[in-house]
Formats: structure tokens, C-alpha cells, sequence
């Protein structure tokens, strides 16, 4: 018996042990499994150019997909307006999901309600779900808003949010002037970016467009104010505060829409903020007279801006913006937009981010790089990469569509390290198993699930991206501004050199390369 | 810190009895009876735990439940490493599942394991319109060729399934007819069946009863030879290891265990099951319904058990020996005897730290009861309980072998009474789920996550016992606890602002 009380034993070493490996050896025998010699000839024949050809010919099945369903995205972006609950109209399954998916991630509370629709609701519609809860959630939570959205079962069965929130209106569920904004958020169309733009556009369109026909449409008088929308982003804690502190050092006067990242890093003090930060509704109501808005993910916010458009609003996209280049572009875009000089201390830190550049490069320089992810995530890394000399070989996002394709490969033509590289939309993490045995590369860049890809392929994980389960605190740290490429700089070379040492440190056979100075 | 230690059983009652009250106050009219039904302080002696159970969760209230696909896909079946298991519909449901409940396997994954893969048909809209079984088809075709060595094939359907009017079982029959009789095994666990994951389970013990037992074909070759001292591990889902961690106690005492369901399970354990001479059911909840078909249909009889802490593991070897001979019941004892020490140990070490710290728990399954004996052998006492999806037999169970008289039960308790309670009770430790975790650690309150063992484990057996004390101290004693108020405030008990 190897556990003892003085030194504790998990799943992490017990079950090597003898005791253990003599059990797990002898249950075999009851498992009918394969002869190892076949596990072995298929695994290998999985690496093959034949299995990859075969691989990328699926119709039908997905595996291992990097792309979640809208409703995640709906709730991430409710949960940016002071004290408002996300609401989601269908099956109760669903909430438990987002709540654990998002808590696992920034390892925060997650606060989001369901109508909890069953068998009947399935035959005669949720009607009563949607008069029930909205009732029940405004009395026990006490929000300020309540953003309601649509599991796949709602729309399914087509219930009309429209005229179930006013029904339920009528019916005394919440006050009448109470904000109900909705969002018909099918998890069948698209993915959580979608969910994302369908979210703040339905809330936007609330506020600006007449609150559903109950009161007046706003009547734009425009400010010199900008909107900034971050765009469904695991990074959302760190990325949105970096830009606040861009914008307070700027002197803009700005809304930033959604703002999450109070919500989900909140002081552990004694008190529970179910609600924490965000954009307050009367700054959402506001953000119409703004002279710009601008969208840090422009696949986050396909119908978002072009909505913004209408109402007469400038509107400027970006795709992730991570460093230099995209960063001077969205620091020249403020400036342009606002008018107001771009002040000496952030050229000190592009100053700082192209030292370390500097610095550092030659361990980049010629690297390749596998990056899987959210379209504008891919786009934002994969033009950082470019920019440090490094060949962004193999660009998959499940969730990229053909324009996004179209436009990785003009970026990726821009650049000489791109030569050879290639853009993957709608291919999901089984595809890129075969990329990486097939074409392999230096360096994997993506979110948790890459370490599946790390392990079967021995093509080291750089974690970036959503979610990023089994890290621990990355989303507090910015990707965003000079400041943030200096930290995805970091993440990079800090992996680079763990590669280099590991290869190096078998005494007495490399470690002749197994340098104290690098 | 515990309130409970000095006041009398009475004092206790009515304290508890008053916070029902009071918790129900925020309710709307209708919703406040409604609840009021499934909130109660036990009482000693009554046959279950004065609550209404197994009923639909109210709208809005921020229920802690699941769904049946997550009963079906995600305890039940997922675990089966050698199958394929295809969450059918759209992306979302497989992805957030995906690889969540640390259900362990040995396997080669990709090739012959798929427990951590996740398969998906990603509904499109075209699918809905049009129907997903064509898809499904070529699906099922795309798996055979690219994961050859599957040993079978599970189609866990989604909401939208049961709303088309899909008929998976059609296509599920032709393609295993086409592929030479292999099993695929459809599953009408479509979330918005029943009230909870409760009756993803028993959907899912039916699937196996109907696609897999009614289908074995005895070819007169049993791939084993039987021994009178075979049983079968039935819900154990390998959480963290918990299965291997109980397997080879079984295995000391002298049984052979022949199948493990779910957790590290394969198909061909789950068909050679009925030439078991015992079922042991761990998972009461999620797989009494398989256990007692197999009662009826084979003969086999079934006895729960509780491997959580040494009290319970010994009254458990015992009780399964006791179906068995002498050879088994010295084999019983003498493990029991083996372990002593350790027990010894482990209680020397950590009872001290923790005799006297009170506890709430809200989980699934087994653990609101089962647990309770392991938290008592640490001299911990269990203040609160309560199902996320369990039925009257759960409650008769709780009451007539685990709780204390006035202890606090909440029956599918939702985010604002589990946190009005905890705020009130100030227990030294929560036990529930990831969605509770963090609430009630900003209000400074000790936590450990009782579904994925809050990614430590196994917790069950002797070795599982070890870590679920190591477990338990680190976090009740974990420093960072005083820290939570800055030194120039002054210190108040914790408090939630959003529900106030």
C-alpha cells in the first residue's frame, strides 16, 4: 500500500504504483480490447498523409470543434451592463453550461437565469415560462435589466420574444418601463461570437430604437465621444481595462459597450457581487450620440456595427489588435476620431514593445506556428507573428467563414513570413491533428484543448485563447495595447525557451547546449 | 465559527425553520408555495426528509440543474471509452461537456478511447429544416472510417432531435445492419425531457437494456471463464479515479470484478454484466433503474454501498461479503484490518485540524448523503443537505441513515436560498458544484467542489479517504480565509449585496 497519511497520494501518482498497474493490467482482460499491435498500426496510419486526405473530405462530423453556441456569447456580453441578468428563454441545461463554462474559465461566479422549459412548454410554446420567470428572477435578484436570450429549443419551436416580453409586461412580470432587451440567439446559426453581436445589438437597438415600441426612438445628438466594443473575448478582464487606461491617457471621452470585466474579477472580501461594473444604461442609452464606434473584433460585431452605422455614427473594426502595427493603427484610429494628440507616454511603451522585439527576435524569427481560435483572435496573432518574423504556418478557425478565409490570405500575401501559410475556416481540432502530423510545426498557439493536440502531436502549447481551463489568472492580463504585445511577446519566448532547455538538458548528451544565458 | 455547537436541537429547529420563512419571503406569491415544499429542517425519526422532490424546476429562479442530455451523454454513457458517443445537435451542448467530469480511462485516445473527444453532428439550420438524418448517416460512416477501432457507437440527441421528429433509430438500425451488426445504441435524452438530469439516467439505463442487452447474441464463447465471486461496479464514474480506488479493495476481499459502469467501462463489460453473481451500486440515483431490470430479467441481485470514508467503506465490505462465503467475508475483514492503520493515520493527522467544523452540501447523485459519514469520521458535522435531482428515495435514504435531527434541506435549491442559508448557518466549509464555488468564496467562505473533486480525487475507498481529509483541511485551514478583510476595515461576517 503506498498512501499514508504523512505524505497523501492522488490521482496524480497513485495509480502508478504496483498495486495499481496489476489491477488496471488485469481488468483488460474483461475489456475485449484491441490487440495493441493494430492500436498501434491505426495510430500511426492517423498521422499519415493518406488519413489527413481522408480526414478533410468529412461532411458531416465534426471532432473536437473550436467554436461554442450563441447563447454563451449572449450572456458574456449581458453581463456587461450594470446590474443586468441574463435571461435565457428554453431548456435549463443550457444555463448550467454557460455558468460552468464561463466560471471555468475566469474562475468567477457566474450569474444567469433560465425559463426552464420542459415537455409541455415543447407542445405549447414558453409563454408561461417567459411570465413566470421574469417575475421570479426580478423580485429574487433585483436587477437593473434583464437581457434575455434563446436556447436552440425556443427557437425550434419559434416562441416570439417580442411578444412574450410584452405579454408578460401585461401580466405584471416586471414593471413596464422595467429594460427587457432580447436577443433570438439560435445555436444552430453560427457560434458564442455571433451570440455575442446578436446580444448587444438587440440591447443597443432597445435603448436607441424605441424600447420594443414603448417609448420614443433617441434622437442622435452627436458628442465627440467614442464606443469601443470588445467583442467576445476570454481576455475581456484584462484587454478592457488596458484600453480604458489607453483611452484616460488619451483624454477620450468614451463609452466602452458591454463592459465585463469588473463582473468577472471581483474582490474576494466577504461580499458577493452578483453584479459588479458594466456599462450603465443610461451610458448605453447615451452611446448613440457617439461620433464613432469602434470594434476591437469585427467578426464580434457583424450586425452590431453596421446597426451603429445607420444611426449616422463612424464605426472603425479591427481584429484583435495585438502588437505593434495594430496597435499603431488602433492608437492613430483614436486619435483621428477624437482629435486629441497621442500623448509621449504611449509612444514610450511602443518604444518599450519594439525593444523587446528587438531583443528578442532571432529565438522567433523563422519559427512556425500553428494558431487555432476566434477569427479575429487568428487574425489579431497571426499578424503579430508575421510582424516578429515568425511563419503563422497553419490558421484553423471552426467559426471562420469564407471572407474571413479571404482575408487571413491577403494578410498572411502581405508578408514574406507568410509565404507557404494558410488559412483553415470551418475545420475543427481533428483537422488540425492532421496538419500538424502532416505539415508539422514549431509551435501551437490556442486555447485548453490544444493540449489534447500537444500530447498526440508533441507540438508545444502556447495558451491563448478561450477557454483556458487549466491555467490559472492569464484572462487578468492584457493581449491589448503596446503593454499586451509585450505580454503575448513574453508567453511566446517564455515557451521557445522551455522548448530549448528541455531538448537540452539530458546530462551529459545535449546539455552542452544547456546555456545559462540566452 | 459554526453557529450550530452551542445551541440546543430545538434552538437549531426553529433558527432553521425561521430562515425557510424568511427566504421565502422574496418570492411572488405562487413561487414562494411552491418552494416552500421542497425546503424543511429534518426531523429524527421521520421516514424521508419532509420534502417534495424530482419536480420541475421553477423559471427564473437560477436552478443549479442540468438537463437529460447531460444525464445521458454526460454521466451515464460518456464514460463508455470504447464508443464512440456523438452529441447530436447543435455544437454547444458536447462542447461544454466536453471533457468536464474527469471520468478516467486507460486508452489509446483518438484510436481505441474516445472518452475526451468530442463528436458532434453541428446542427446547422439546413439540418433543422431539412432533418438531421441523412447527416446522421454520413456521420456514422465518417466515424467508421476515421476511428476504426471503435468498439460502438452512441447518439446522444439534443434539444432539437425530439422537435423535428428525427428518427434516429431508423438510421441507427440500418447503418448497424450495414456495418455487420455493430452497436449503435440511439438516445432520446433530449434536454428538455423530464425536470432534470434525473431522467437523462434512466433514459440512458433504458438504452442499455433495450440497444445493448437485448441485442446480445450468445455466440456460446463467454470471453471469460465465470467465478462465483464476480460482480459488477455499477455507478462509479471514475471521478478523479474513484472506481480503481473501490476496484481494488473488491479485488483484495477476493471478488473479481468483471465490469465497471460507466467510469474506465467498455462495451463488453457492460454485455458480459449478467453473468454477474452481484451488482454493487455505488450511483444509486443514476443507475438503480439498470439494477433492477437486471434483478428481474437475470436474477442478479444488487446492494448499495458507500465507499466515502472508512465508517461507511467497513459497514460496505461487510454487507457485500455477506452475499458471498466465509472465504469472502475473512477477505472483508482482512482488508479491513489491512487499511486500519492508515485510517488510523489520516484521522490522527486531520480530525484534530477539523473536529467540530460544520459543513453544507448541495450535489448530485449519491454524495448529499453518501459523503456525510466521511465528513463525520473527520469529526465534521453536516449541517445542510439537499438534491440537485433526486427523488423520494434519496430523501428516505438521507433520512433514515445519514442526517441529524434539524438538519437544513433545500431540494433543488437555487443560487439565492443556497446563499441566503450559507450566509445565515455560516458553515467552515461548502461542498457543491463549480457555479457555487466561487459565489461563496468571495464571501469567504471555505469551498470544495463535490462533483469533480475539485480536480483532486479519487475520494473514494481507503486511498480516496486520505485525499478527501488532506482535501478537506487545506481548504477549511487554508490561510488566505483570514485574509479576506483588509486590516484597516473592520471585520463583518459575510454578506451578499445583489440579493439585499
Amino acid at each position: 500500500m503506498a498512501q499514508s497519511a504523512e505524505h497523501v497520494l492522488d490521482h496524480l501518482e497513485l495509480f502508478r504504483g504496483p498495486e495499481y498497474q496489476q489491477m488496471l493490467a488485469k481488468k483488460k482482460i474483461f475489456e475485449n480490447s484491441r490487440d495493441p499491435v493494430e492500436v498501434e498500426r491505426i495510430k500511426e496510419w492517423t498521422k499519415t498523409a493518406e488519413y489527413r486526405e481522408k480526414n478533410f473530405a468529412r461532411e458531416a462530423l465534426t471532432v473536437n470543434p473550436a467554436k461554442a453556441c450563441q447563447p454563451l456569447g449572449a450572456v458574456f456580453a449581458s453581463v456587461g451592463f450594470e446590474g443586468t441578468l441574463p435571461f435565457v428563454h428554453g431548456s435549463q441545461g443550457c444555463v448550467a453550461y454557460y455558468r460552468s463554462h464561463l466560471s471555468r474559465h475566469f474562475k468567477e461566479p457566474s450569474s444567469c437565469v433560465s425559463s426552464s422549459m420542459t415537455e409541455d412548454a415543447a407542445v405549447f410554446g414558453g409563454l408561461n415560462n417567459m411570465i413566470d420567470g421574469l417575475a421570479n428572477c426580478y423580485s429574487m435578484y433585483k436587477p437593473k435589466m434583464i437581457a434575455v436570450s434563446t436556447t436552440c429549443m425556443a427557437e425550434v419551436i419559434g416562441d416570439d420574444l417580442n411578444a412574450f416580453i410584452k405579454t408578460s409586461k401585461e401580466k405584471g412580470s416586471v414593471p413596464a418601463e422595467f429594460d427587457v432587451p432580447f436577443a433570438h440567439t439560435p445555436a444552430f446559426v453560427g457560434s458564442h461570437v455571433t451570440g455575442y453581436d446578436n446580444a448587444l445589438k438587440g440591447i443597443l437597438e432597445h435603448f436607441w430604437d424605441g424600447k420594443a415600441g414603448t417609448a420614443p426612438k433617441l434622437e442622435r445628438k452627436p458628442n465627440g465621444a467614442i464606443n469601443i466594443i470588445g467583442g467576445f473575448d476570454g481576455y475581456t478582464v484584462g484587454n478592457l481595462r488596458e484600453i480604458k487606461r489607453i483611452l484616460a491617457l488619451m483624454g477620450i471621452q468614451h463609452t466602452i459597450l458591454a463592459d465585463n470585466s469588473e463582473v468577472f474579477d471581483t474582490p474576494t472580501d466577504g461580499e458577493f457581487r452578483m453584479y459588479d461594473g458594466g456599462t450603465t444604461l443610461e451610458d448605453a442609452a447615451n452611446a448613440v450620440h457617439a461620433k464613432a464606434t469602434i470594434s476591437m473584433q469585427q467578426w464580434c460585431t457583424e450586425k452590431t456595427l453596421p446597426f451603429v452605422a445607420e444611426h449616422g455614427q463612424d464605426v472603425v473594426s479591427f481584429n484583435y489588435p495585438v502588437g505593434l502595427s495594430a496597435t499603431d493603427d488602433f492608437i492613430m484610429a483614436l486619435s483621428r476620431i477624437s482629435g486629441k494628440e497621442i500623448p509621449e507616454q504611449l509612444a514610450r511603451e511602443r518604444g518599450r514593445l519594439v525593444d523587446a522585439i528587438a531583443d528578442s527576435s532571432a529565438h522567433v524569427h523563422g519559427k512556425k506556428f500553428a494558431i487555432y481560435g476566434d477569427p479575429d483572435l487568428c487574425y489579431g496573432l497571426a499578424a503579430f507573428l508575421l510582424e516578429l518574423g515568425a511563419e503563422p504556418t497553419h490558421v484553423l478557425s471552426t467559426n471562420g467563414n469564407k471572407a474571413w478565409q479571404e482575408k487571413m490570405q491577403l494578410l498572411l500575401a502581405s508578408s514574406p513570413f507568410g509565404k507557404g501559410c494558410q488559412a483553415y475556416p470551418g475545420r475543427d481540432l481533428w483537422h488540425m491533428r492532421s496538419l500538424l502530423f502532416t505539415e508539422p510545426v514549431d509551435f501551437l498557439v490556442g486555447n485548453t484543448y490544444g493540449k489534447y493536440l500537444e500530447r498526440d502531436t508533441g507540438t508545444p502549447l502556447i495558451r491563448i485563447g478561450f477557454p483556458i481551463f487549466d491555467r490559472h489568472h492569464h484572462h487578468r492580463s492584457p493581449l491589448w495595447g503596446y503593454q499586451g504585445g509585450l505580454n503575448v511577446l513574453v508567453k511566446i519566448l517564455d515557451k521557445i525557451f522551455d522548448e530549448i532547455d528541455r531538448k537540452t538538458n539530458v546530462l551529459g548528451k545535449t546539455d552542452y547546449s544547456f546555456d545559462i544565458i540566452r | 465559527m459554526s453557529l450550530a455547537r452551542t445551541q440546543s436541537i430545538a434552538e437549531i429547529r426553529a433558527r432553521n425553520k425561521e430562515l425557510i420563512e424568511e427566504v421565502l419571503k422574496v418570492y411572488p406569491e405562487k413561487t414562494a408555495k411552491r418552494r416552500a415544499k421542497h425546503l424543511n429542517v429534518h426531523q429524527a425519526g421521520k421516514s424521508d426528509c419532509g420534502v417534495k422532490s424530482n419536480i420541475k424546476s421553477i423559471p427564473g429562479v437560477m436552478t443549479i440543474r442540468g438537463c437529460a442530455y447531460a444525464g445521458s451523454k454526460g454521466v451515464v454513457w460518456g464514460p463508455i471509452k470504447d464508443m464512440v458517443h456523438i452529441s447530436h445537435g447543435p455544437v454547444g451542448c458536447g462542447q461544454y461537456s466536453w471533457g468536464s467530469r474527469r471520468n478516467y480511462y486507460v486508452g489509446t485516445t483518438g484510436v481505441d478511447s474516445f472518452v475526451t473527444l468530442q463528436f458532434t453532428s453541428d446542427f446547422q439550420e439546413k439540418d433543422i429544416v431539412f432533418g438531421g438524418d441523412k447527416k446522421l448517416g454520413k456521420l456514422l460512416d465518417e466515424i467508421q472510417e476515421l476511428f476504426p477501432l471503435n468498439n460502438g457507437i452512441t447518439v446522444q440527441s439534443e434539444c432539437p432531435i425530439g422537435l423535428i421528429g428525427d428518427d434516429i433509430e431508423a438510421v441507427s438500425r440500418a447503418k448497424s445492419k450495414e456495418y455487420g451488426g455493430k452497436t449503435i445504441v440511439p438516445v432520446r435524452c433530449e434536454g428538455f425531457r423530464g425536470v432534470s438530469q434525473s431522467l437523462g439516467h434512466h433514459i440512458a439505463n433504458d438504452a442499455v437494456r433495450d440497444w445493448i442487452f437485448d441485442k446480445i447474441e450468445s455466440d456460446g464463447k463467454p470471453r471469460f471463464k465465470p467465478t462465483p465471486y464476480d460482480v459488477a461496479i455499477i455507478g462509479d464514474y471514475n471521478i478523479g479515479g474513484d472506481a480503481w480506488s473501490s476496484r481494488i479493495l473488491l479485488e483484495e476481499m477476493g471478488l473479481r470484478v468483471i465490469a465497471q459502469w460507466s467510469g474506465d467501462g467498455s462495451l463488453a463489460e457492460l454485455e458480459a454484466t449478467p453473468q454477474a453473481k452481484l451488482n454493487i451500486l455505488h450511483c444509486y440515483r443514476s443507475m438503480n433503474y439498470i439494477s433492477r431490470h437486471m434483478e428481474e430479467k437475470f436474477g442478479i441481485p444488487w446492494c448499495e454501498y458507500n465507499f466515502f470514508g472508512p465508517s461507511k467503506i467497513a459497514e460496505s465490505l461487510r454487507k457485500i461479503a455477506g452475499y458471498f462465503d466465509d472465504k469472502i467475508k475473512q477477505g472483508a475483514e482482512r482488508v479491513i484490518e489491512k487499511y486500519q492503520p492508515l485510517v488510523n493515520g489520516v484521522i490522527a493527522k486531520y480530525r484534530p485540524r477539523l473536529e467540530g467544523k460544520t459543513v453544507m452540501l448541495y450535489v448530485g447523485g449519491l454524495r448529499p448523503r453518501h459523503v456525510i459519514g466521511a465528513y463525520e469520521d473527520l469529526g465534521m458535522e453536516v449541517i445542510g443537505t439537499g438534491y440537485e435531482f433526486g427523488h423520494n428515495d434519496d430523501y428516505q435514504r438521507t433520512a433514515q441513515h445519514y442526517v441529524k435531527d434539524s438538519t437544513l434541506i433545500y431540494d433543488d435549491v437555487n443560487g439565492y436560498e443556497f446563499e441566503r442559508f450559507v450566509e445565515k448557518l455560516q458553515p467552515d466549509l461548502v461542498g457543491s458544484g463549480i457555479k457555487e464555488k466561487y459565489v461563496f468564496q468571495k464571501m469567504g467562505v471555505p469551498f470544495r467542489q463535490m462533483h469533480s473533486w475539485d480536480y483532486s480525487g479519487p475520494y473514494h475507498g481507503y486511498d480516496g479517504f486520505a485525499i478527501f481529509a488532506r482535501d478537506m483541511d487545506m481548504a477549511v485551514n487554508s490561510p488566505v480565509w483570514k485574509k479576506t478583510k483588509a486590516p484597516w476595515k473592520e471585520t463583518s461576517s459575510a454578506k451578499l449585496l445583489a440579493a439585499e
